[in-house]
């Protein structure tokens, strides 16, 4: 049990390598890796959420020479989700590509999408995560560029030079973070860094970095042609998943590195991005005309909402209000990630079935491909935040930390950007349930539509009843980072 | 008088520098590239400096080790973005190539964002 950690990116690395000389059996070899790799990650789940965070040094190689990989709450309960999100949209792949040549080039680049998400949640270091960031956009790139027409080579192109830019932004603050401190170790780091001039250039580096990456408006123009334009299994992947993880260590980096360096007004400004990206994201979802580009700004809008938790945890005091504000911040992004890939597994369903995938000809859908219409509304609830979804107790929390750290400006943006998640959700749905012209026999799509139906389960149900345990494990997390 | 290694650095943060503007002015693929390039030498270039120690004594091994790693991601950063161009070209080409046996209303609707419906 104690080597799951390695497990979780060793199997998916070999699966990848097997599948480039076996591409006939490409398909056999990722479900039953990345299942491998789902039943190792819940392992180092189980194992952090009864021991605590633990460490695992390849090779025997101390800190400073060799890589040690680190699980703890955030990091573990990430790496389930993703993986949970990867293994479904797995089982939806083997459906959906149905050109063999495609399929071909597909399975090794998903699997190596799976090791460098797996391998960046678990890097304990700034250089592994600069590598690991690097190798996920690579894959992310490559798996756009897949749909192999215009659109979508332009915006690969784009998604490159962008996600090139930004990684060398965030190794221009690594390079400064070795010169000021001999060590690029996150654990050792913290207890190090102090607030100098040197420490914010490299942090506000690294932040600029990660900022492009994770898309905060007005960084986020590089994102819908990306994510539209992609094979609808690669869009829930990098809208679930992709963007999530460079969110996933500014937190860290901002929480547990470099929160002495941290200024209130600082935190402020990410705030205020994050509101402007909600309405915006929303507004512009609102308008769009393409079912996954309507998916994607709504991306943008959700990230906009992780980031107005900053302000919030930086001006509450450290304790159970603090707390709170965090888990209610996971708990967020856990829901977008299980809704939004849902969402765009739903998507590629019905654009396969209609041809397109243009709003206000979704006529008829309703009656075609019913569970895939139930999915979207159920992922759809989860957008809006309403219960029992996770979404609902994240917003919750959102305003009632709010309140307590008297900003309340933030209140009146959460239920703009709701009502208008509402009206994006509802004008899909109005369209899908409205009358066709070409209505054919009832579809059962399994193999695709289960995956995505479970996925939105865990965005409204099991993540709304089970956030208890969520609870228990943050709370574990902050003890952890206390002592 | 400027130190050996703050003389290195500082090349480096202006080499980082004028990588960053150029790529962000450039909307071109190839100018991108190269620009990026050399943000990217300009970041390898403070790595160096950063374990110079002295004209006797030993370098510190780790910077060089990360340089040599970046060299690598930046090398297959920037075929793949040239091979993803060359095949965007040919693409447009084609495009090109099958309209010019077509009529003029048929050009305009090929542009049109309908192409952007993958699979």
């Amino acid at each position: 049990m104690s080597n799951a950690i390695i497990w979780v990116i060793m199997i998916p690395l070999l699966g990848s390598l097997i599948s480039i000389i076996w591409s006939r059996y490409a398909s056999l070899i990722a479900i039953i890796s990345n299942l491998v790799a789902l039943v190792a990650s819940t392992a180092v789940l189980m194992r952090v959420y009864q021991s605590g965070p633990f460490l695992h040094e390849l090779g025997g190689w101390h800190a400073g020479l060799g890589i040690s990989l680190r699980a703890d709450a955030l990091s573990s309960i990430l790496l389930v989700m993703s993986m949970t999100v990867i293994s479904a949209a797995t089982f939806y792949a083997s459906a959906y590509f149905t050109d063999a040549a495609k399929r071909a080039r597909f399975w090794p680049l998903w699997l190596m999408l799976t090791v460098a998400l797996n391998a960046l949640l678990l890097s304990g270091d700034l250089f592994n995560l600069y590598v690991t960031l690097e190798l996920l956009g690579l894959s992310a790139v490559a798996l756009t560029a897949l749909s192999d027409n215009r659109a979508a080579l332009q915006a690969a192109i784009r998604y490159l030079s962008i996600g090139l830019l930004g990684s060398l932004v965030f190794l221009a603050g690594v390079a400064l973070v070795y010169a000021g401190y001999g060590t690029l170790d996150l654990a050792t780091l913290a207890s190090l860094v102090q607030a100098n001039p040197l420490s914010q250039v490299a942090f506000g580096l690294m932040t600029a970095g990660l900022l492009i990456k994770s898309a905060l408006f007005p960084l986020h123009f590089w994102l819908p042609s990306a994510h539209a334009s992609a094979p609808a299994p690669v869009s829930a992947a990098l809208s679930a998943l992709v963007v999530k993880v460079a969110v996933y260590i500014l937190l860290r980096l901002w929480v547990d590195v470099f929160d002495l360096v941290l200024t209130l007004s600082s935190t402020m400004l990410l705030g205020i991005l994050g509101a402007i990206a909600v309405i915006w994201g929303s507004w512009q979802a609102l308008q769009a005309q393409r079912l996954k580009l309507m998916a994607a700004y709504s991306t943008v809008a959700q990230i906009g909402y992780l980031f107005i938790f900053l302000p919030l945890i930086a001006a509450l005091p450290e304790g159970a209000l603090q707390d709170a504000a965090f888990t209610a911040l996971l708990l967020m992004a856990l829901t977008h990630g299980f809704a939004k890939s849902a969402f765009f597994l739903s998507a590629g369903v019905i654009q396969q079935y209609c041809g397109h995938d243009r709003i206000a000809e979704l006529g008829g859908t309703a009656r075609a491909l019913p569970l895939t219409i139930f999915v979207i509304s159920l992922s759809g609830v989860a957008l809006i935040g309403l219960p029992p979804s996770g979404s609902f107790l994240g917003k919750w929390y959102l305003i009632s930390s709010s309140f307590q750290a008297g900003q309340w400006w933030w209140i009146p943006v959460v239920l703009v950007g709701s009502v208008l998640a509402t009206a994006y959700v509802f004008r899909i749905l109005g369209h899908a349930f409205g009358p066709g012209e070409s209505i054919g026999r009832v579809l059962n799509r399994g193999r695709e539509e289960i995956p995505a139906l479970i996925l939105a389960l865990f965005a409204t149900l099991i993540l709304g009843f089970g956030s208890a345990e969520l609870w228990d494990l943050v709370a574990q997390h902050a003890e952890a980072a206390g002592n | 008088m400027i130190s050996t290694q703050l003389l290195y650095a500082l090349a480096g943060v202006g080499l980082f520098a004028i990588g960053l503007r150029a790529t962000l002015l450039h909307h071109l693929l190839l100018p991108r590239l190269l620009a990026l390039n050399v943000c990217g030498a300009g970041v390898f270039l403070i790595f160096i400096a950063i374990a110079y120690a002295g004209i006797e004594g030993m370098p510190d091994p780790v910077p060089h080790a990360l340089v040599l790693t970046g060299i690598v991601v930046a090398v297959s950063a920037t075929a793949m973005a040239l091979a993803l161009g060359r095949r965007l070209e040919n693409i447009k080409s084609d495009a090109i190539k099958s309209e010019a046996t077509k009529s003029e209303t048929l050009k305009s609707a090929a542009v049109k964002p309908e192409a952007m419906n993958d699979e």
